[in-house]
């Protein structure tokens, strides 16, 4: 959409991309479910199901190579998120992070692979439900573990703490569990893939754009787009990075709710 | 839907404003792959985990026991090579012992014999050499009969000539033994 009205707009002013750049009218007609962040979203799941039921289906002790492809991912998530910070208890919590693991990574790649070029995550709808979720995960978590009197009162009046402090650290607790922690985690992951998204088109449309200008700045051009490719590699980086910062969050905050004292 | 309202009036949309339809598809679709990952993957995966850790658990154990078993063998075939070994020593040496004393039975029983050969050719000698003086007296005794006879036929005028001879032929004998 932007490349075509950059192209309409020859010879004109350049128009940098904004926030409207991640609002897309819906394909069909009027119906607001019918945009591409949507499909793309339901394209995720299918490929992820797809891919993963396949791969897990047999569970061979020697596996194929398809197999050991979906144990890789598998096994990472296991042993580096799971395992390693949950403890003992962590088989519980696998189809939980697995499945956030896997949604984010594929939803934040479809920002680079051509043709779809665009991260699900830089509409904060779907980082506030994973963050929401998450929230919800660790608070019942914590309630079931410890009670909910001893849960509340931990969070309120911190274990070990001379009782003055309580002043100024019952309001950050607070703040932390019920605003901080959701939001953050939320907006952390929005918040980097606009940034990337938006980056892109800036390098990729300005390019475009210089293309279209005088001869020096024809000549300007292919550094631009070199550099919106390099950029697409760091891209690739943050869309990993910021799916394992997610699941490590999420982690992180049901072993929280697991320990007697936190 | 205000985002779109909001563009078509031509302002930029505030891009932390959530969206209804976009809430709505994105907890479903987590849901759905979220029951998905639970009922078909996880499972799976964990049975494959726990399965190949079993394999392998049954494969260090059972080669534990191959290797005791080995172990065993050795300790049992050292032990009999062992005693095997003692057992040939004590035979070789009861061997040698046994060696030792017939061949002391031998050499006695050959001083035995050699002083019983000795003995008896000692006696045979001994027993020849009286037949032989026997024999030989008798001879001398009949050479002596005959030369009596032989002088005593010639010259028995000579009485006192007669008497001297064999009065030296006896002397001669008595002489002589």
């Amino acid at each position: 959409m932007r490349a075509l009205s950059a192209f309409s707009a020859k010879g004109e002013e350049f128009i940098p991309p904004s926030s409207k750049d991640f609002v897309l009218p819906p394909i069909f007609g009027d119906n607001a479910f019918t945009t591409k962040p949507i499909f793309l979203i339901g394209l995720s799941v299918i490929l992820i199901s797809v891919f993963f039921v396949l791969s897990a289906r047999k569970a061979a002790i020697v596996p194929s190579k398809f197999q050991f492809a979906g144990e890789l991912v598998y096994g990472f998530v296991r042993k580096d998120l799971g395992e390693e910070i949950l403890g003992h208890e962590f088989k519980r919590f696998m189809p939980y992070l697995f499945s956030l693991f896997t949604f984010i990574l594929v939803n934040n790649i479809f920002g680079i692979v051509p043709f779809i070029q665009f991260p699900t995550f830089s509409r904060i709808s779907f980082a506030y439900v994973l963050g929401i979720i998450t929230f919800i995960v660790f608070h019942y978590v914590g309630v079931r573990k410890q009670g909910t009197v001893k849960y509340v009162k931990d969070i309120l009046f911190m274990p070990g703490v001379p009782k003055p402090v309580y002043i100024l650290l019952t309001p950050i607790e607070i703040a932390t569990y019920l605003i901080v922690r959701p939001l953050t985690i939320s907006l952390r992951l929005f918040a980097n893939m606009f940034a990337g998204h938006l980056l892109l088109m800036i390098f990729i449309l300005g390019g475009e754009h210089l293309l279209q200008g005088a001869i020096g700045l024809k000549l300007v051009s292919p550094f631009a787009f070199a550099f919106g490719i390099a950029l697409t590699f760091f891209e690739f980086l943050v869309q990993c990075l910021q799916a394992y910062i997610f699941t490590l969050l999420t982690a992180l905050y049901i072993a929280g709710g697991l320990a007697d004292e936190h | 839907m205000n985002s779109f309202i909001e563009l078509a009036a031509g302002g930029a949309p505030n891009p932390l404003l959530p969206h209804t339809a976009e809430i709505i598809v994105g907890s479903i679709a987590f849901l759905l792959l979220f029951l998905v990952m639970r009922s078909k993957v996880v499972p799976m995966f964990e049975k494959a985990y726990t399965e190949r850790t079993a394999a392998i658990e049954g494969g260090i154990a059972k080669a534990e026991i191959a290797q005791a078993e080995a172990k065993a063998a050795l300790e049992q075939y050292s032990a009999q090579l062992a005693s095997a070994q003692a057992e040939s020593a004590e035979m070789r040496e009861k061997a040698r012992e046994q060696g030792a004393l017939i061949a002391e039975e031998i050499r006695a029983k050959a001083l035995e014999d050699a002083a019983r050969i000795t003995a008896a050719a000692h006696a045979s000698i001994e027993a020849e050499r009286a037949q032989a003086v026997t024999s030989l007296r008798n001879e001398v005794g009949a050479l002596a009969v005959e030369l009596a006879s032989k002088i005593v036929g010639e010259a028995l005028d000579d009485q006192a000539r007669q008497s001297r001879i064999v009065d030296r032929f006896i002397e001669d004998l008595e002489k002589s033994k």
